[in-house]
């Protein structure tokens, strides 16, 4: 499998926010309209469990099914558009040097960890509490009910034409990223994923570096 | 209908909304009464309004990325909502979606209610809201949902395209609960369908009682990850047998 790789020319060194997410943690940041996001996967392997809300309105959110469809096609990457509960533009991949990003695995919970592995798992830590945390802590009026299927930057979830969905092995690499140009008013939340049950972290979960730059 | 299990029926008609408030262990049959319907349902638990089907759960606890029988549909907290006990379809989507008012516009145009009465175009998005609205419910609720009787197979790269003609007449989907169960639809057709013309499809749906699944249930057999998905659920109900 081959992808295109996109690269972005913007300078680390003149971004706005330059963030370490460390391993497990979540994490929240503001993204305006022309804004660009940068997610690093900084040792490589690292699943990047993220939602985004509408900063005017946080009932309108990411949505997988909606961006799938209008995009007619399962993995995000270059050129690919997030789409709002509402159908419109959140915003837009502008640079990828990974090739492929998954929408449909979303983010482990302690207890669905408990259904893929078995109740000895119940108590490890999981995105959907990282993400719970985030929005309890953040002050703005997110509950569960705000949780929905979101994006795995990095994670490789290959769906065949018969049907078959797997996890495989990494396409990322330390130092890969990807690029999103706001296209309205965002809050970005993240779960640098914690999972330790399968490869989606290459069962050893690493640190992330978040950063924004003005339009 | 000779069927002692029958509790009730209903053919619902194309592009209407419905929502049924199903009772653990009760069955809903959908039989695409025409060939070509779409019905778009959202789950949640009926005790907990809270805890809602889950696409992301469904699929990797199963590793598919389509549902058919022997499929379970999970919530988000680790537990089966229902399960898929028959289905002569093969094939049901759940990644791609619902239909909203500027997709109907762009394949259909306009027919607005005022010219044409309730031959006007209706779009499922909104249709959910409504039907949402009615059980306390709104847009945050509004997750990625199923499409029974809807095939939108995936090519190599991951390209979607939408299989017309993938469910015939008198194909049929049977649904049960495993918890208390609110069910709410859509009949419109499906965003992709490219079928010019709009005609949407009317689906019948039959209520059943039934008995609850066995240690050999086909859906509960059907990988380890669903045997641990049924006992979590059955937790739930401990100690409130009748």
């Amino acid at each position: 499998m081959t992808f295109a790789l996109q690269a972005s020319r913007l300078d680390p060194k003149r971004a706005k926010h330059d963030h370490v997410v460390a391993a497990g943690d979540p994490f929240i940041i503001r993204v305006d309209r022309g804004q660009s996001l940068r997610i690093v996967d900084l040792e490589g392997n690292q699943a990047v469990d993220t939602l985004f809300y509408s900063a005017v309105d946080v009932s309108e959110r990411y949505s997988a099914s909606d961006t799938i469809r209008h995009q007619g096609a399962l993995y995000l990457t270059t050129g690919s558009v997030l789409r709002s509960t509402a159908g419109n533009a959140m915003l837009r991949i502008v640079a990828d040097t990974c090739g492929r990003h998954d929408t449909l695995g979303g983010a482990c919970s302690s207890e669905s960890n408990t259904v893929r592995y078995g109740q000895h798992t119940k108590h490890m830590h999981a995105c959907r509490d990282s993400f719970l945390l985030a929005v309890a802590q953040s002050g703005l009026p997110l509950d569960k009910r705000d949780l929905t299927c979101n994006i795995n930057f990095f994670m490789n979830v290959p769906v065949t034409p018969t049907g078959q969905l797997t996890f495989a092995d990494g396409i990322s690499g330390g130092g890969k990223y990807v690029e999103l140009r706001a296209e309205m008013d965002v809050w970005c939340l993240i779960s640098n994923c914690p999972q330790l049950n399968n490869p989606c972290n290459a069962y050893n979960p690493t640190p992330i570096r978040v950063l924004v730059w003005d339009a | 209908m000779t069927d002692p299990e029958l509790l009730f029926e209903e053919t619902v008609p194309g592009a209407a909304m419905m929502s049924w408030s199903l009772r653990r262990h009760q069955r809903l049959r959908f039989t695409d009464v025409e060939g070509g319907a779409n019905a778009s349902l959202l789950l949640y638990n009926r005790d907990m309004l809270l805890e809602r089907y889950n696409m992301a759960d469904t699929l990797k606890a199963q590793h598919t990325a389509f549902l058919t029988r022997g499929h379970v549909l999970y919530s988000d907290m680790g537990r089966i909502l229902c399960s898929i006990v028959e289905d002569s379809c093969g094939w049901h989507d759940t990644v791609t979606g619902v239909s909203d008012a500027a997709s109907v516009r762009a394949r259909y145009g306009e027919r607005s209610y005022g010219t044409h009465r309730n031959e006007w175009y209706r779009n499922a998005r909104d249709q959910l809201l409504v039907e949402l609205g009615k059980w306390g419910l709104g847009v945050r609720d509004l997750v990625p949902n199923l499409n029974l009787f809807s095939k939108i197979a995936p090519d190599p790269e991951g390209r979607l395209s939408f299989v017309t003609g993938h469910s015939r007449a008198g194909n049929s989907v049977e649904l049960r609960a495993e918890m208390n169960v609110l069910v709410v639809a859509s009949t419109c057709p499906h965003a992709l369908d490219p079928a010019p013309t709009w005609s949407p499809k009317p689906v019948h749906v039959a209520w059943l009682a039934g008995p609850a699944p066995g240690p050999e249930d086909v859906c509960r057999r059907s990988r380890p990850e669903n045997e641990r998905g049924f006992a979590n659920t059955e937790r739930m109900f401990l100690g409130s047998e009748p």
